[in-house]
């Protein structure tokens, strides 16, 4: 009982010191993110200079105007929207399939195809070899270079075997002796049935297709055909402002001033719909972890 | 299934002891044949874009000729293996590599289990909930942005340098110093990614029976006692599979980030050999040797993994990946 009185005061003070560092971390993460946004509208560091004495006439959109007068941002988010859509089809039907196939007991061959799956994920033959790969195949400068090299993700086939597993097997057998064919079971019993896991990968495929840049980077040298993070990637780490957006500045200091502004305006412009929508889809970001971190 | 797999590979047509095993799968084979029909896209697309590659790789063994193709070019066994193991930033690269994912592995493993044993600690579920929210938020932003941030706050006119104006007499260049090219790396890699890697240990921790908790308080048992005793023990399977990943990864740290917040000026520290490989192959063409600084680093990757897995699974009480 002693030792009970003895603690509580100790446990107090600890919990209190646990809240006041969660406090300082959620403000080291979201202070950064509402730095950029708040800093989209105004003149560069205007906020640190100018603090609480912000005026009205501090605000402008003079970033985000610059931004839209010319069609790159336009045309790279069009573009990431169709290479994540496309990607996003086919990586889940075809991990979708394979997870069946591998969730079926008694499949023939169920230990050669598992190895032939996880053995890609430990070695593969490199950057240069699927290049020549890609390149020997026509797809450079084509959707297809972005959307099938990583279409087989591993990961994806074991998360559907594993929900396809506890699909109760009653059920097929039910169907098996309705005489329905497997083709029929998967798609009129299993499909319906695993809305959650299809939505949970083609969460992660959409989103994982909309912020990459390597495979673009490589593949397609064409601007046209740029995804929204390479035209971001050219503006924020490349410094290349595109010249239609800044034609009538001149002076060094001035464009140096409006390229600063286009910089965070394109930050925001890039960032905030997934920001703004992925705390609706939080739960099955969550349950994509769980079922995944099952062995 | 053991024995299923074995037979086929090894034993021959024909032989009367395996002819009814085999004859047994074909008809397995093709009674089921819709079920191969669904694996057959993923098996093709893997045989295109990943063993395909892998005889590719062979190129590392030839010199490369783009008129004679990969089957044609000249054998020179380990020709460009040698001539990158001998070259004089061999060692800065490997170090390189070394360091920002050893480093990174110290610094970001434990930290997510740190954030998800002071999340455990929040008792209302609504604070906790909003406060994971906001963890979780960089992890929806794109590398590409990411960057670009470190890149703005750094910059020598950039916000960090403002303030430290008041204390400095000229601005730090944060991102053409090597000398803290590793640490903005790691540190922009916590803040993006810590928050999400927490969410496997909040749920571990949400499966312990409170009653321990009760049991143990009611012993006399101090806050952090019971954390120490209660809550990290649950925390340890996980923990240990995940450290083995992450350490078998070590040398196949992305390519992504570096290439990003590399710049010339700070390449001393920041060129790892992911960065090499694909300067040295795609952009200069020097595609034999590149592949071969690739493979040396795949082949590096899989035995530590290998090794990692073997210590672990000793500390582990026989408890490993594989």
């Amino acid at each position: 009982m002693n030792n009970q009185i003895k603690h509580a005061k100790g446990d107090r003070i600890l919990l209190l010191t646990n809240n006041i560092l969660l406090t300082i971390i959620v403000l080291a993460i979201v202070g950064p993110l509402l730095y950029v946004f708040l800093s989209s509208f105004l003149e560069p560091n205007a906020i640190i200079r100018k603090g609480l004495a912000l005026s009205s006439s501090d605000w402008s959109l003079e970033g985000y105007k610059r931004l839209f007068t010319d069609d790159t941002i336009v045309r790279g988010f069009f573009n990431s929207l169709l290479y994540s859509t496309g990607f996003t089809i086919v990586t889940v039907l075809v991990c979708l399939f394979a997870g069946y196939t591998l969730s079926v007991d008694g499949l023939v061959g169920k230990k050669v195809f598992m190895i032939f799956f996880l053995f890609t994920m430990f070695f593969g033959g490199g950057l240069i070899p699927t290049y020549f790969v890609i390149r020997d195949l026509g797809m450079l400068n084509t959707i297809w270079a972005i959307i099938l090299p990583g279409a087989v993700n591993v990961w994806f086939i074991i998360l559907a075997r594993t929900y396809f597993k506890a699909v109760p097997n009653e059920l097929k057998e039910a169907a098996r002796i309705d005489g329905a064919s497997d083709l029929k079971i998967f798609f009129r019993i299993i499909l319906p049935l695993s809305k959650p896991i299809i939505f949970v990968l083609a969460l992660y495929a959409f989103i994982g297709q909309w912020n990459a840049y390597f495979d673009a980077m490589i593949y397609l040298d064409d601007r046209e055909l740029h995804p929204l993070q390479l035209v971001l990637r050219s503006i924020l780490i490349q410094n290349e402002v595109q010249p239609g957006m800044v034609a009538d500045v001149e002076a060094r200091n001035e464009l140096m001033r409006i390229s600063e502004m286009i910089r965070y305006s394109s930050i925001v412009i890039a960032s905030l719909p997934l920001l703004i929508m992925y705390p609706f889809f939080q739960k099955y970001f969550e349950k994509g972890v769980m079922v995944g971190s099952l062995k | 299934m053991e024995e299923l797999v074995k037979a086929e590979q090894t034993i021959p047509v024909g032989k009367p002891a395996a002819t009814s095993k085999l004859s047994r799968n074909l008809t397995y084979i093709k009674k089921n044949y819709i079920l191969y029909l669904l694996i057959a896209p993923a098996v093709i697309l893997t045989i295109i874009f990943k063993y395909i590659p892998i005889y590719g790789a062979t190129i590392a063994f030839k010199d490369f000729s783009p008129i004679r193709g990969i089957a044609g070019s000249e054998w020179v066994g380990f020709k460009h293996f040698i001539s990158f193991l001998t070259s004089p930033n061999f060692i800065e690269i490997l170090m390189n590599t070394i360091k920002l994912s050893s480093f990174e592995l110290l610094i970001g493993f434990p930290i997510p289990i740190i954030l998800a044993l002071m999340l455990n600690q929040l008792r209302k579920s609504s604070v906790k909930k909003n406060v994971q929210l906001a963890l979780y938020a960089p992890h929806f932003i794109s590398v590409v942005v990411v960057s670009g941030m470190v890149f703005l706050f750094l910059s020598p006119v950039g916000p960090v340098n403002v303030i430290l104006s008041t204390f400095l007499d000229k601005p730090i260049s944060f991102m053409s110093d090597p000398d803290y090219f590793r640490s903005i790396y790691i540190w922009s890699g916590v803040w993006q990614g810590a928050g999400w890697a927490s969410i496997v240990y909040v749920a571990a921790l949400a499966n312990v029976d409170p009653q321990l908790h009760e049991a143990a308080t009611l012993d006399g048992a101090s806050l952090l006692q019971r954390i120490w005793h209660i809550d990290l023990p649950t925390l340890k399977p996980v923990m240990a599979v995940l450290f083995i990943l992450a350490a078998g990864g070590i040398m196949g740290i992305g390519f992504e980030k570096a290439y990003l917040m590399q710049t010339p000026m700070n390449s001393p520290s920041s060129e790892i050999i992911a960065t090499y490989v694909y300067k040295r192959g795609l952009l200069a063409g020097d595609y034999s040797f590149a592949t071969a600084v690739g493979l040396f680093n795949a082949v590096v990757n899989v035995i530590l993994l290998g090794v990692v897995n073997q210590v672990v699974k000793k500390l582990n009480e026989g408890e490993g990946l594989v």
